[in-house]
């Protein structure tokens, strides 16, 4: 298929995202991402039973806590999509980067280390 | 175990305003049981604030301790005198632990992080019940196993009283009148007669009323058995 994704995402590959856990998503905004979305299987198809339905509770944690913390709760997505939709894939790609470019930079940018 | 809720991230980002390097020490013992104050509340707690003070363009620096248990003198010197290394220290333990700390490194500050609600169970993932006052004189055998100290409103030890509508309690109808689930339970039992007896006046010099307490075991005191 060849899609293009915007470049500036940056993949990170876990076995379930039942893997991903709240820290993972608070420390790559803590280390100045400007969003984090996780893209698990569809809903009802996890491999393993409820990795995807556990990953989108933490996503919901996330975006409660950065709501808390005055920062937009867009920042953090979840998205289900299956391994055979690459065309789906580019697309979601291209909406979450769409998103952050209209909030914009992280807040945290100006004193991140990261 | 000991339950406890964290307190809200706005009170403990008051609490080190003024910091710029604290410690966040977890506890393996209830609070880990009941998601507040094990290791991953801890590192979530951290990396939270972190992110609120990075936010305010004020970062602050966060080291991370889980300790066996926080009630414990054994386990709570592990922590060493690089404790006074940080600006604060926020416990994320039951109210025993920042206490403990305190007593034993008297130049540290030492801040609750959570707050200590009762002595309970869950009843469910995520829900946490009271089940236990502490009262210090049991008695949860006169009464079908179910404790009115800790479960009725009143603590009442004869029956329910006028506040009790199809077994909810009028404090809350969430709350059910633990009276009603008594007697329904004796009932079932057929070991109502059980109740009508006269019992004994409660003792209640073993309970909070009389300040604070403490058990010594005497074996125990006088070297391992």
């Amino acid at each position: 298929m060849r899609l293009s994704y915007p470049a500036d995402i940056k993949v990170i590959q876990v076995p379930c995202t039942g893997r991903v856990d709240i820290i993972h998503l608070l420390n790559a905004i803590e280390d100045g991402a400007d969003g984090v979305y996780v893209a698990g299987c569809l809903e009802g198809e996890c491999h393993y039973r409820e990795g995807n339905l556990k990953a989108r509770r933490k996503v919901t944690y996330v975006k409660k806590v950065l709501t808390d913390l005055g920062i937009e709760p867009e920042r953090v997505e979840m998205y289900n999509l299956s391994s055979a939709q690459g065309a789906r894939f580019a697309e979601i790609a291209n909406e979450m980067a769409e998103k952050i470019k209209t909030l914009g930079p992280t807040p945290l940018a100006k004193d991140s280390a990261a | 175990m000991i339950v406890a809720d964290r307190k809200p991230i706005e009170e403990l980002l008051g609490m080190v305003e003024d910091c710029k390097k604290i410690l966040v020490v977890g506890c393996k013992g209830c609070v880990t049981v009941c998601n507040v104050g094990g290791l991953k509340e801890v590192e979530v707690l951290a990396a939270t604030m972190k992110i609120a003070r990075k936010k305010a363009g004020n970062p602050l620096e966060i080291a991370e301790h889980v300790l066996e248990r926080q009630c414990d003198r054994e386990y709570v010197s592990q922590l060493g005198e690089e404790v006074n290394d940080y600006d604060a220290v926020l416990s994320m333990a039951c109210g025993v632990g920042p206490q403990f700390l305190s007593e034993m490194y008297k130049e540290q500050s030492f801040f609750p992080a959570v707050n200590t609600t009762f002595f309970g169970g869950a009843t469910q993932h995520g829900v946490w019940e009271e089940r236990c006052a502490g009262c210090g004189t049991c008695g949860i055998h006169m009464f079908g196993g179910l404790c009115p100290i800790a479960r009725c409103a009143k603590s009442l030890l004869h029956g329910p009283c006028g506040g009790s509508s199809n077994g909810i309690c009028e404090v809350n109808k969430e709350t059910e009148c633990i009276w009603d689930s008594i007697v329904k339970k004796k009932m079932e039992a057929g070991q109502l007669e059980d109740l009508l007896g006269v019992k004994n006046f409660k003792s209640w010099k073993t309970a909070r009323d009389g300040g604070p307490r403490r058990s010594i075991r005497e074996e125990l005191v006088q070297g391992n058995i």
